[in-house]
């Protein structure tokens, strides 16, 4: 019984050791890489860029120069103007549909994960149905009926990616919610919203975290391919989507036209993904220990 | 100041209904530690989640759960909600489980103190501190920002209790805390919950299937077979004039240092019956030695053999 008789003044123990980890050229790259994509959209209003919807037919197809630094597009606007301007079209979507998404299914999900009965059949059903209709087609008729713009598209894409963030919040929950520590917390007094919010919540938000990164990188392609299709953002709105689309046309004679959005989106993509991955390794108090 | 009064737990199974906890009447002085000792599946643990009213959605209560004279089965939803943890507090089993993996110990201890006590932070995390010290952890300032997988199974069970006791309840059930951990930190957990028994004159109830920690901790003793209670009585009268022929067993199963270790262990023959194909009479009948033909007829009544000792058997004999 030797540290029943341990007096806290002797102040022995060691202080929790500081996790130092080294984070590597990679992560730190990416984020770079996330900053300067960010910079450059919140500040597309101070930068002296050219207008991205300026045509200048004498240009068309102009390779890089002083005056337009990756040349121009098939109808002579300036590349690098609608690269940025699409960098934000991409980024509004790309992340506040994975919000849209992460709010609703996470908090649907969670409560059916620990009320379960009806509620959770409700839910569950309800989210099914959601997913048995094709997701293109769901998205044309509404893009249809309800016209074309940024607000519409992230809507849509937002409330199509509820069913996947509740099936990961559930699935978490209800691994959670049998557990002891939250009869614990019953057992202490704690009110339901009490043990959501504080038991639950931190444990299944690391799962959330890492979906929801991996979603905005899903986002941002799906965006960029309902705007391949002519379903995205209306011209001449620029969108890394629709100016793979409209590149295509002349893949023969400027290929850097599809190519430039094609490699920035792919590396954006990337990054999020490396980010995520790295900051949650980084957060996860378990470490496979419990 | 409690007591609880004929209570039954069913649990409605595909098979049919089993009946998990059976007229159960008990009472816990202030200050006391009453021990409940079964095996595995006999309702020691469903008797206490009927006191805390943690049990499963689909269970039903019958019986009453008196605490400082409140019915608890018949409280309000926010009046049961402060009645735990500020008077009734738990420790479970398994201190990997019963602790949340991703708050750090000082989150869990503050929340808890601020939530039942009203205390600032300040305030709180002092008392925190001051928690971790009574539960014997060394250097408890540096603990509050670990998480609970930092620390090792003897510890987290003291933090767990730091827990339990955080706004001193009157009652601490204990349900098998000693169960997950080895041998000598078993010792000093109950050593340690002795010490917090005096120092907070807190009533216990001590549910164990180890009738060596049992003796260790309790004053009276209660035996559960089946769902039923077969014997209650102080320690003394269960470990030195066993009435129930299962207590009797039990006992004689016990190793002890002197035991010839050439001899196999006396077991008791045959197995529990099964819950929900319950008997017309005495649950242990058919694994009795000492029976006879009216013990499978009814179920025979609890009966004082001598002053506070009750014994669930017909054909009672003390002495031997």
């Amino acid at each position: 019984m030797a540290t029943l008789e341990l007096s806290i003044d002797e102040d022995v123990a060691v202080s929790p050791v500081k996790r130092t980890r080294r984070l590597g050229p990679l992560f730190w790259a990416a984020i770079a890489w996330i900053i300067l994509i960010f910079a450059a959209a919140g500040l597309v209003g101070v930068l002296p860029l050219p207008s991205p919807t300026d045509m200048d037919m004498l240009e068309r197809r102009a390779p890089a120069s002083a005056l337009h630094w990756l040349g121009t597009d098939g109808l002579g606007r300036d590349e690098l103007a609608r690269l940025i301007y699409g960098a934000r079209i991409s980024l509004i979507v790309g992340l506040c549909a994975p919000v849209i998404g992460v709010t609703i299914g996470g908090a649907l999900g969670m409560l059916a994960g620990y009320f379960r009965g009806r509620f959770e059949t409700l839910v569950v059903g309800s989210m099914d149905v959601l997913l048995a209709f094709p997701p293109l087609i769901l998205v044309l008729a509404i893009v249809a009926y309800l016209g074309q713009s940024i607000f519409n598209l992230t809507c849509i894409i937002g409330v199509l990616s509820i069913p996947a963030f509740m099936r990961v919040a559930r699935a978490a929950t209800l691994t959670l919610a049998r557990r002891e520590f939250v009869i614990a917390a019953q057992a202490l007094g704690a009110t339901h919203a009490r043990i959501l919010l504080r038991e639950l919540l931190p444990n299944v938000f690391l799962s959330l975290v890492a979906f929801f990164l991996l979603g905005v990188a899903v986002t941002i392609v799906v965006e960029g391919a309902l705007s391949f299709l002519g379903l995205g953002v209306p011209p001449p709105v620029s969108s890394w989507g629709n100016m793979i689309g409209e590149g295509r046309e002349s893949l023969d004679v400027a290929p850097r036209l599809a190519f430039i959005p094609a490699i920035t989106m792919f590396l954006t993509v990337l990054s999020f993904n490396l980010v995520g991955d790295t900051l949650r390794a980084l957060t996860d108090p378990r470490q496979g220990a419990l | 100041m409690l007591s609880v009064e004929n209570v039954s737990v069913d649990l409605p199974t595909p098979r049919g209904n089993l009946r998990a906890v059976d007229q159960v009447d008990l009472t816990i002085g202030a200050g006391r530690t009453l021990g409940i000792v079964g095996e595995s599946g006999c309702g020691k643990t469903m008797l206490s989640r009927a006191i805390l009213q943690l049990l499963p959605k689909k269970a039903k209560l019958s019986g009453r759960v008196l605490f400082d004279g409140q019915d608890v089965v018949r409280l309000d939803r926010e009046r049961l909600r402060r009645l735990r943890g500020r008077s009734l507090a738990v420790v479970f089993q398994d201190p990997m489980t019963s602790l949340n993996p991703v708050l750090t110990i000082g989150t869990q201890l503050i929340e808890t103190l601020q939530e039942h006590l009203e205390l600032d932070s300040v305030v709180a995390k002092r008392r925190s501190v001051e928690l971790l010290a009574a539960v014997g952890i060394p250097a408890p300032e540096q603990r509050l920002m670990q998480y609970p997988h930092q620390l090792s199974g003897g510890m987290r069970q003291r933090v767990a209790i730091a827990i339990a006791l955080s706004c001193e309840p009157k009652l601490l059930i204990a349900d098998e805390p000693t169960t997950a951990l080895d041998v000598t930190i078993q010792a000093q957990i109950l050593e340690l919950l002795a010490q917090l028994r005096e120092k907070f004159n807190l009533a216990m109830l001590f549910i164990s299937h180890d009738l060596a920690v049992i003796s260790q901790v309790a004053d009276r003793v209660a035996v559960m077979y089946a769902g039923s209670l077969v014997e209650l009585g102080s320690k003394l009268d269960i470990f030195q004039t066993p009435c129930h022929p299962y207590t009797r067993g039990l006992l004689k199963a016990v190793p002890t240092l002197k035991t010839d270790r050439a001899l196999s262990l006396p077991t008791i023959e045959g197995t529990v019956p099964p819950s929900h194909a319950a008997l017309p009479g005495c649950p242990f009948e058919p694994r009795c030695a000492d029976r006879v033909p009216d013990c499978g007829k009814a179920l025979p009544p609890l009966v004082e053999v001598a002053v506070g000792h009750w014994a669930r058997c017909p054909v009672i004999n003390p002495t031997r």
